[in-house]
């Protein structure tokens, strides 16, 4: 089912003109009312008169995260504070928190995106969706609740955390679908397992799960657990939030709402684009937004984008999975290691459980490179030759996909802390002189 | 003939015996026989308790990992070359022992064997007039 067939299978050269015509106005929008873009603007001698089409978007220069905390709390709004209807804010684990503002227009913009992407996944206004996205700063909640309530949905406003209740209401409400990071899925198929409950007593058909990256694996893990189909939902706070995309039915890569949220693919290191269909790091330059509009943001997400129709019908641009974050990257021992290559081993072995920890530090001027895993209860034994096996069968494979050693630790069950939102994956000691 | 044994994976951490000690304990369980085998990381305590069905429960309610496999225990008089006679018998048959671990108590000793066959290890035992206690008997002593 497609929400806005108009957009969403628009011919290439007619989007690639309303998005010129859009980015020239948004251009102009943030020039003449942010002084933090018309100061990076003149610094390069550009003015919005330089923006014809949406080929010229290279021209212009790139905002960084950095950039939002040096304008904290509301440097980069582009409306006067009355305006502006709301604010969120990321969590900002390191540093001062990243604010955004909506005005009205945005906020129906964002519920608009969230509508495109729960049609994409097959609800309607007969469905009760649960979201388990915390409700608060974080725009996960209040994100889905309002394409919910678009679409004429019934929304569970479940929140994060109390899972014994999320599983019961979940049960009793008849929830058609679940929203929530994908390691709360894990979380909650596990829960649902051990309360005995049968599974056949759910109504649940569909996860819309976002907010971190996860891998094919774990999806096949969570459909398999929860006997649903899992779809990815993306976005983030800087641009919207949930929903600048998410997956089709055909599950064949999450597709961009591209009249309002501009993707761009570019080298992290030249930071020149890369050629159609390479990977690279994603940017996006919001199209329409008044409150605090993007221009070319750099997300720090690795991705490729791909401009085929899809199976479904939509001509809207697809993006493969997030691969990493150029920024979640460690190099250890001088080598590159995404968490979610040390992710996809493990869900690829049965006899583990789909949790780990990553923990590296530094020892004699050497990184020491330890995962933490858990193994599954069917596959504990009474012989240590057999667990030593399964260890050295996991640092085997570890090795072949990461290109250097872990240290595998085998930990005691449930060792391992379950996330009720994002999951935290890896612990960096490692004290840099 | 065949004997319920508990394995528990620990992690080599201080204080991890002592819980389940007492958490074995404090249902009332009691251990008639045990031992720990160690990697560098982990290790796995098997033990032999008087009740292994409420062992296993209170034990996975705490989360612990218990894995549940047949022993035989082999009653033997203390004395020298007793052993070696069943030993004998049970590698004559082409039977591998895994592990086992053993308590002596006067003039009699008891050996927990962990066969590859725990099966045919019990049959080639008692065809060859050897005793071996019933899990009843073990937790009489």
């Amino acid at each position: 089912m497609i929400w806005n067939e108009t957009i969403e299978c628009m011919e290439r050269e007619e989007m690639r003109k309303l998005q010129g015509i859009r980015l020239k106005r948004v251009v102009e929008h943030a020039y003449y009312n942010t002084p933090f873009y018309r100061r990076k603007m003149q610094e390069e001698g550009l003015s919005p008169d330089d923006i014809e089409s949406i080929d010229d978007i290279t021209k212009l220069p790139f905002t960084v995260k950095q950039d939002l905390r040096d304008t904290y709390p509301f440097g980069l709004m582009a409306v006067p504070m009355s305006e502006i209807v709301r604010l969120h804010a990321s969590s900002g684990t390191t540093g001062k928190p990243v604010v955004v503002g909506y005005t009205r227009k945005d906020l129906s913009i964002w519920s608009e995106a969230v509508a495109r992407c729960l049609y994409a996944v097959g609800l309607t206004r007969n469905d009760a969706v649960q979201v388990s996205y915390g409700y608060g700063l974080f725009t996960g909640g209040l994100g889905l609740h309002g394409g919910v309530e678009k679409i004429g949905g019934t929304v569970i406003p479940m929140s994060s955390g109390n899972t014994q209740k999320q599983i019961q209401l979940m049960h009793d409400f008849g929830a058609k679908a679940l929203a929530c990071t994908p390691s709360y899925a894990l979380y909650l198929g596990e829960t649902i397992k051990e309360s005995g409950i049968p599974r056949e007593e759910f109504q649940l058909k569909t996860g819309i799960f976002g907010a971190e990256p996860w891998t094919e694996s774990m999806r096949r893990e969570i459909e398999e657990s929860l006997g649903i189909k899992a779809y990815d939902i993306y976005g983030l706070t800087e641009i919207i939030g949930p929903g600048v995309g998410s997956e089709c039915e055909c599950q064949k890569g999450t597709h961009l709402w591209e009249d309002h949220f501009f993707p761009e693919i570019i080298d992290p290191k030249t930071l020149l684009p890369v050629a159609p269909g390479e990977p690279g790091e994603l940017v996006f330059t919001t199209l329409t937004k008044e409150g605090m509009p993007m221009i070319r943001y750099r997300t720090r997400d690795l991705t490729a984008l791909h401009h085929e129709k899809c199976g479904c019908g939509r001509t809207a641009v697809r993006m493969d999975r997030i691969l990493g974050r150029s920024d979640d990257m460690l190099i250890i021992r001088g080598v590159n290691v995404f968490p979610s290559q040390v992710e996809a081993v493990i869900l690829g072995l049965p006899e583990f459980e789909p949790h780990y920890l990553i923990v590296v530090d530094r020892v004699n001027n050497t990184d020491t490179f330890q995962i933490q895993v858990e193994v599954r209860p069917d596959y504990y034994s009474d012989e240590i030759n057999k667990v030593m096996a399964l260890k050295k069968k996991i640092t085997m494979q570890m090795q072949s996909v990461i290109g250097i050693q872990p240290e595998i630790k085998i930990v005691e069950p449930r060792s391992i802390e379950r996330s009720m939102g994002k999951a935290q994956h890896v612990i960096d000691n490692r004290k840099l002189v | 003939m065949l004997i319920k044994q508990l394995s528990i994976f620990l992690e080599n951490r201080k204080g991890r015996f002592t819980e389940v000690a007492k958490i074995l304990g404090d249902a009332g369980i009691n251990m008639s026989a045990f031992t720990v085998s160690e990697s560098s990381d982990f290790g796995i305590l098997r033990l032999i308790v008087s009740d292994t069905d409420r062992a296993i429960e209170v034990l996975r309610e705490q989360l612990y990992a218990v894995s549940i496999t047949d022993v035989v225990c082999l009653y033997c008089p203390n004395r020298p070359g007793a052993l070696a006679k069943a030993m004998d018998i049970i590698t004559g048959a082409g039977i591998f022992i895994e592990y086992m671990y053993a308590f002596a108590q006067g003039d009699s000793a008891h050996v927990i064997i962990r066969p590859d066959d725990v099966g045919r290890c019990a049959d080639v035992l008692t065809a060859n007039k050897l005793t071996l206690l019933a899990a009843s008997d073990l937790y009489k002593l």
